[in-house]
């Protein structure tokens, strides 16, 4: 990668320019500049953390899962979540960096992943909040990102958005039978509602005047509505739901606003937001504690899998533990929280 | 044959969030739904799902003690994939081809082939173990030797299946054994059967993990008699 002021690096840097203004897609053969790259590679890395940090809340409630049906549900939507992190880890290799070293700064806490998986999932009502409200706000980030200008990324959005529509719908229907069932059933929804709501619209990020990235994600067409959009876009969207669903939200100060055409809303407690970013939510140490655990207690299985492959060559191997170059991969410690989940 | 998928469905799904590779978790997952699926089916033939699943005890299952095992490592849990699965594709072989066919025999057309992949998983890990570095071998040839006593019950009679389980022995045993021998392991040599309670699965009586299992299974179920879900 040219970094040098040369005439090359400047023809480079207008034809990206360029190809990115006339919303094109960039390929990863293609020039970018670094910032653009780690930019990505965080995002990215971020995104496909959280699909796999997000399998932990759910699959809490698998082997507890009240009925034959919702047991097969969930069972199939943390397997698409473990698929969408595959996906994801693809699309940021295609940056030249690799997946293994990008779980080893997961593991570390050099990377993050969505600040909402750091609550813990305490009743079964819990299964449908994250898929109607945690799922719901990942569609809401994630189908502008469906037209982001890194093409791999974008193509696996749209792979992705497409299971969690599905996802939300399918929580959105078990807090439906919840809140039309016995009085108990009704009360444990309400109270996962209750819990979910703000850690929901702290998914979307920092309110536009402190996110720090926002204003170079959006022209470099990567971000495509500003974290105060969207949230507002969500909120519009959750109103009416929780109107046919009989739950209220935790929020007094929801009401219709018919000058701006959209729903007030009360103030998030950003302190809060803040907390658990740094490391202090209620289950941040068990997730990651868990990840690591799965990970060092698999190493005998990878390296066997490893050894075999050498032994046998042409014999394939799940796991890719064979090394690539690696290239700096840009990670900071900024939140870039105005991403992904579900 | 509804109580094995069930339960050994119940056992893979506990391992989601615990895999060693993230294409383990989505292979396991896949398993367990697919389990999950032949369970339902089957128990869609006798009554009621749920009320079968989450409402009978311990002494009412009939699953054979080998699937209720806990999953111990990675090794042992595919052992008892290799084990079960065999059995399994064998036995919905059988059930397919049977005469007339039924609801069963196009239940067994329809999951045999998912079980056939349930079998090339556990094959392709237990080489990948046995014949992988020293570690993996000693963890597998353990697994092996530990699970070995608990598939004779497997051969036993099926409650009202025209089959003869007892015949699936001999080709079950020549593919474990083939499996087992490339993957430079060895076969255990050892009773196939625990010796207190011959066929003890498929009479309702279970090893101590299971009471367990069934706990964390139907606790939520029983709390709310009568709920929809």
């Amino acid at each position: 990668m040219a970094t040098a002021q040369t005439a090359d690096a400047v023809d480079q840097q207008a034809e990206f320019d360029a190809l990115v203004a006339a919303e094109g897609r960039i390929e990863p053969r293609d020039w970018m500049p670094d910032a653009y790259r780690a930019t990505l590679v965080r995002q990215i890395a971020q995104h496909a953390h959280s699909e796999i940090i997000g399998m932990q809340p759910e699959a809490n409630w698998i082997t507890r899962a009240p009925s034959l049906r919702r047991k097969a549900i969930l069972l199939a939507k943390v397997q698409d979540e473990a698929g969408h992190g595959l996906y994801l880890y693809g699309a940021a290799e295609t940056l030249g960096v690799n997946r293994d070293d990008l779980l080893d700064k997961l593991h570390a806490g050099r990377q993050r992943y969505s600040s909402i998986f750091n609550y813990p999932t305490l009743t079964w009502a819990d299964v449908g909040a994250i898929g109607w409200l945690v799922d719901g706000a990942a569609i809401t980030n994630q189908v502008p990102l469906c037209r982001c200008s890194y093409g791999p990324y974008a193509r696996a959005m749209v792979r992705v958005c497409k299971e969690e529509s599905f996802h939300q719908r399918q929580g959105y229907e078990l807090l439906l039978a919840l809140s039309r069932g016995t009085e108990a059933q009704h009360a444990m929804a309400q109270d996962a509602v209750d819990r979910w709501w703000w850690p929901s619209l702290m998914m979307f990020g920092p309110p536009d005047d402190e996110s720090a990235h926002s204003a170079q994600s959006m022209a470099w067409r990567i971000k495509r509505h500003s974290n105060d959009e969207l949230r507002q876009r969500f909120v519009d969207i959750c109103v009416p739901q929780a109107e046919s669903l009989g739950l209220t939200l935790p929020d007094p100060d929801i009401a219709w606003n018919e000058e701006r055409g959209c729903y007030d809303f009360g103030p998030i407690d950003w302190s809060e937001f803040q907390r658990v970013l740094r490391g202090d939510g209620p289950c941040n140490e068990q997730r990651l504690e868990q990840r690591r655990a799965a990970h060092e207690n698999g190493a005998w299985v990878r390296e066997a899998a490893a050894a075999y492959a050498a032994k046998h060559s042409g014999a394939g191997t799940t796991n890719s533990t064979e090394s690539t170059d690696s290239t700096k991969t840009g990670e900071n410690s900024e939140s870039t929280e105005g991403a992904m989940a579900g | 044959m509804a109580d094995d998928a069930l339960v050994l469905s119940h056992r893979l799904g506990e391992w989601v969030g615990h895999a060693p590779a993230l294409e383990e978790e989505v292979a396991l997952a896949n398993i367990a739904l697919d389990l999950l699926g032949q369970a339902r089916f089957l128990y869609s033939l006798a009554g009621d799902e749920d009320e079968l699943a989450y409402l009978r005890e311990e002494r009412a299952f009939r699953n054979a003690q080998l699937v209720e095992r806990p999953n111990g490592d990675f090794a042992s849990t595919i052992v008892r994939q290799l084990f079960f699965s065999t059995y399994q594709e064998l036995l919905y072989q059988e059930l397919a081809a049977a005469e007339p066919a039924g609801e069963l025999g196009a239940l067994a057309a329809k999951a045999v082939k998912e079980v056939a992949y349930h079998r090339d998983h556990a094959t392709q890990w237990t080489l990948r173990l046995g014949d992988g570095t020293p570690e993996s071998h000693r963890r597998t040839q353990e697994a092996l030797d530990g699970l070995w006593r608990y598939t004779g019950e497997l051969f036993d009679p099926l409650e009202g299946l025209a089959i003869r389980t007892d015949t699936l022995r001999q080709p079950w045993l020549a593919s474990v054994t083939e499996v087992v021998t490339r993957a430079t392991l060895t076969m255990p040599e050892g009773t196939e059967r625990i010796s207190w309670a011959a066929g003890g699965g498929r009479q309702g009586v279970h090893t101590e993990p299971f009471g367990r299992m069934l706990a964390e299974m139907q606790h939520l179920h029983r709390a709310h008699p009568g709920a929809s879900w």
